[in-house]
């Protein structure tokens, strides 16, 4: 690949790695074969949080391993797990509202405004944006906002009131989808269609039809226009 | 522009030659065309990469060769002094895999009153099925019926699918799809709450449902809530298993996990088993992407390595179409650092037209997958592809054409996850093409179901990617995650139902490997491996 190699730092200790990788491939290049903090592979699970700083500088950073490449002097760890609460409660059993959001997570108005947990999101979500809907109440808008939220946890380790946002964004979710987004007609009526057997016979017309003309048929089949 | 200045030259040819494709429609390829094209560049007709397998119910039948080792395995548990006699745990059912078909498997057979554990390999939700971006099909409007899916659906799977299969998959579909919004799954929809439906390669109507482009993510973190929110339901994470258990009469009673956290890895000597006592088995352990067929790159979740194949074969279970694999069209070529992810085929739904080195297009888009993918194979073997820095060959996917056709802002409002993702490394997916080349997506075959997801080996069932029949031997987008919630469902059902019939004292042994064992021998094989593999190893390899 042509590598600059670069010195990077594993639970303190010393790797030189090319600076091509990301941090997930960089801990498999100097030699962790992986099970915790590794899912997808591809920015989706959230299983491979990270936290790291550069030498000299104090800051922790965060970020998804299978994300993020390496840099020079870098001082890595894993976050192969990260306790965090998650109430238990059952959708079928609620009604619906913004209260229950916040009887589940009563935590949730102790937030401080500090906005850590935006700048933790690996995945660029306004998390306060999400939070104060979930405050004030509006469902909608709060599954809106975190929808892209791969549940990494993140915004949780650096919560400094220690509010459980991702959880308490699926639940909003959760209710928006069952509860709150308009029910469709068409999909009612299918189940219903299906149910009294309207398809039946033209499945069963295909199913017994000979190779030879069912290839006729899916050949001359129409096809809705893309616009 | 992040592209190095050889790459942003080329890239340069795309924008040029988009007035001109902009009033051209690429014409679909004829039936005799698609076939042509699949024999000579498609991957599954390599002779030299497959081999026959000699032993268990497929003797005799092709699979590529990186399964046929391990399938041809022997049992991690050979040499080991496990005691089996006395379980860790019983139940009515054992589900193994935590992703979409086994948690949808598991919430309908605890809805069933069945007593449920669920075993996953790493954590509950860790599959392909959070990974799937495009959508989930089903024909719920008014211009579609489920005839038309079916016909979609064998055409794509070149009418070899098993049509039993497929009429469950498109008839039990709208159903699906409101068993997932009463979950609280969030599609996109109108306001009038009509689903917004989009075409996939392969399909005649627009009816692929979508939340966005995290789809497969929706539905799988929706599915690990609620069964989170069930506290009967045991789930025992970073738990694989590595063994079935049967009784004298070879019927499935079980299985032996082994506990990640504490053995490690499966070479260390310091074991930890977990011995489950079922009286019904659920196999849902997805694809094996990570076996990287030929050398491929794959977009598959660290866990898919054909475990649930590998089981089920030595305990006695029929595969079926075993030698197709799907290779997704567009993987990522690059950069170097995402390649062989998934480029979703929502952004050639969306208008995004493949182009080689000369900015020309050279197949209809939404032709289906394994026809699209030969294409680029055949574009890049013409020495029509463009070569990146890494010295991998593609082409190119031109997505700011969405933005033209569609209008400013829809690649950023349609494809987030895509556009997170190459912005991370510095391309802005709206206002520069992208290069791609086919990636190992799915695994087509699997073990062999009924409807109700029953296998030949008594008490056995399987669902998902891990099964094989309903897509024949070519899968069309949006019928993954359709197949993991229906025959999840039915998996589940069936289970459960089936386990009332079965007294709890059920025997454990593990004689079907003194069979397999036998069988060895008498052919004269020394296994190669043991298996399953569990996880791959990319430790201190070129990457």
């Amino acid at each position: 690949m042509g590598e600059n190699m670069i010195d990077i730092y594993i639970m303190g200790e010393h790797h030189r790695v090319p600076d091509s990788l990301t941090i997930l491939q960089a801990l498999e290049y100097a030699g962790y074969r992986l099970i915790r903090g590794v899912g997808c592979r591809g920015g989706f699970c959230g299983a491979c949080a990270t936290v790291y700083r550069i030498a000299g500088d104090y800051r922790l950073k965060f970020a998804l391993a299978c994300q993020t490449k390496v840099e020079p002097n870098m001082q890595l760890a894993m976050i192969p797990y990260f306790p965090a609460h998650q109430p238990r409660y059952r959708l079928s059993e609620l009604k619906g509202t913004a209260q229950e959001v916040l009887n589940i997570y009563p935590e949730m108005l102790t937030c401080y405004g500090c906005n850590t947990c935006t700048k933790s999101c690996p995945q660029e979500i306004d998390v306060l944006g999400y939070v104060s809907a979930i405050i004030r109440g509006d469902i909608p808008l709060a599954a809106d906002i975190s929808f892209d939220c791969i549940m990494c946890g993140l915004c949780v380790s650096r919560c400094p009131a220690e509010l459980v946002k991702h959880h308490a964004a699926l639940l909003c979710r959760r209710i928006y989808g069952k509860f709150l987004a308009p029910r469709s007609e068409h999909l009612k009526q299918r189940i219903q269609e299906v149910k009294t057997g309207k398809f039946t016979a033209a499945i069963a017309e295909l199913k017994n039809m000979p190779p030879e003309e069912l290839k006729k048929v899916y050949a001359n089949r129409d096809i809705e226009p893309e616009e | 522009m992040a592209y190095p200045s050889p790459l942003n030259e080329l890239a340069t040819r795309v924008a040029q030659t988009r007035p001109e494709r902009l009033k051209q429609s690429f014409p679909r390829l004829n039936a005799e065309e698609k076939n042509k094209l699949l024999h000579e560049y498609h991957p599954d007709y390599r002779t030299d990469t497959f081999s026959t397998l000699r032993v268990g119910p497929n003797a005799g039948d092709r699979t590529p060769r990186e399964l046929a080792i391990l399938l041809e395995g022997e049992s991690l548990l050979k040499e080991t002094s496990l005691s089996i006699n006395q379980p860790d745990y019983d139940c009515d059912v054992l589900v193994i895999g935590g992703g979409g078909a086994g948690c949808a498997a598991a919430l309908i057979a605890d809805d069933l009153g069945a007593k449920v554990i669920v075993a996953t390999k790493l954590r509950l939700g860790d599959a392909n099925t959070m990974m799937a971006q495009g959508g989930i099909q089903a024909a719920d409007k008014d211009n579609d019926s489920p005839a038309l899916h079916y016909l979609d659906v064998l055409g794509g799977g070149h009418f070899a699918n098993t049509p039993e299969l497929v009429e469950t998959l498109v008839t039990d579909a709208p159903e699906a799809i409101q068993w997932l919004e009463d979950l609280g799954v969030m599609f996109d929809k109108n306001p009038d709450g009509s689903m917004k439906t989009i075409h996939g390669g392969g399909t005649s109507r627009k009816r692929m449902h979508t939340a966005r482009d995290y789809t497969g993510a929706e539905i799988m973190r929706t599915l690990r809530d609620e069964l989170k929110s069930r506290p009967q339901i045991t789930v025992l994470e970073f738990s694989p298993a590595i063994e079935l258990l049967t009784d004298s009469n070879g019927t499935v009673t079980g299985a032996v996990l082994l506990n990640l956290n504490l053995s490690g890895n499966a070479l260390s000597p310091n074991y930890h088993y977990t011995i489950v006592r079922a009286k019904t088995v659920v196999i849902a352990t997805g694809g094996s992407g990570r076996l990287h067929y030929q050398g491929f790159p794959t977009s598959n979740h660290y866990g898919a390595t054909g475990d649930g194949l590998v089981l089920a074969y030595r305990a006695g279970a029929r595969l079926a179409f075993i030698d197709t694999m799907q290779y997704h069209p567009t993987g990522v070529a690059y950069p170097q650092q995402i390649i062989g992810q998934l480029v979703t085929e929502k952004v050639r739904s969306l208008g995004a037209q493949l182009l080689n080195v000369d900015g020309q297009q050279f197949i209809f888009p939404l032709e289906t997958r394994d026809v699209v993918a030969s294409a680029i194979i055949r574009e890049c073997q013409k020495g029509k592809g463009v070569v990146t820095p890494g010295n991998i060959s593609g082409v190119w996917l031109d997505t700011p054409m969405i933005e033209i056709l569609r209008g400013p802002g829809t690649v950023k409002r349609e494809l987030p996850a895509m556009v997170r993702q190459f912005a991370r490394f510095g391309i802005e997916l709206d206002k520069e093409p992208i290069l791609v080349y086919p990636t190992l997506h799915y695994q087509n075959g699997g073990v062999a179901i009924d409807p109700d997801c029953r296998t030949n080996v008594p008490f056995l069932f399987v669902a998902g990617e891990a099964s094989g029949g309903v897509h024949g031997r070519n899968r069309l987008m949006g019928n993954s995650l359709l197949d993991v919630i229906v025959f999840g469902r039915r998996a589940g059902n069936a289970a459960a139902q089936t386990a009332r019939t079965r007294t709890a004292n059920l025997e454990l042994t593990l004689k079907h490997l003194e069979k397999w064992d036998q069988e060895l021998q008498k052919n004269n094989l020394a296994p190669v491996t043991k298996s399953p593999l569990i996880l791959p190893d990319y430790t201190k390899k070129e990457v």
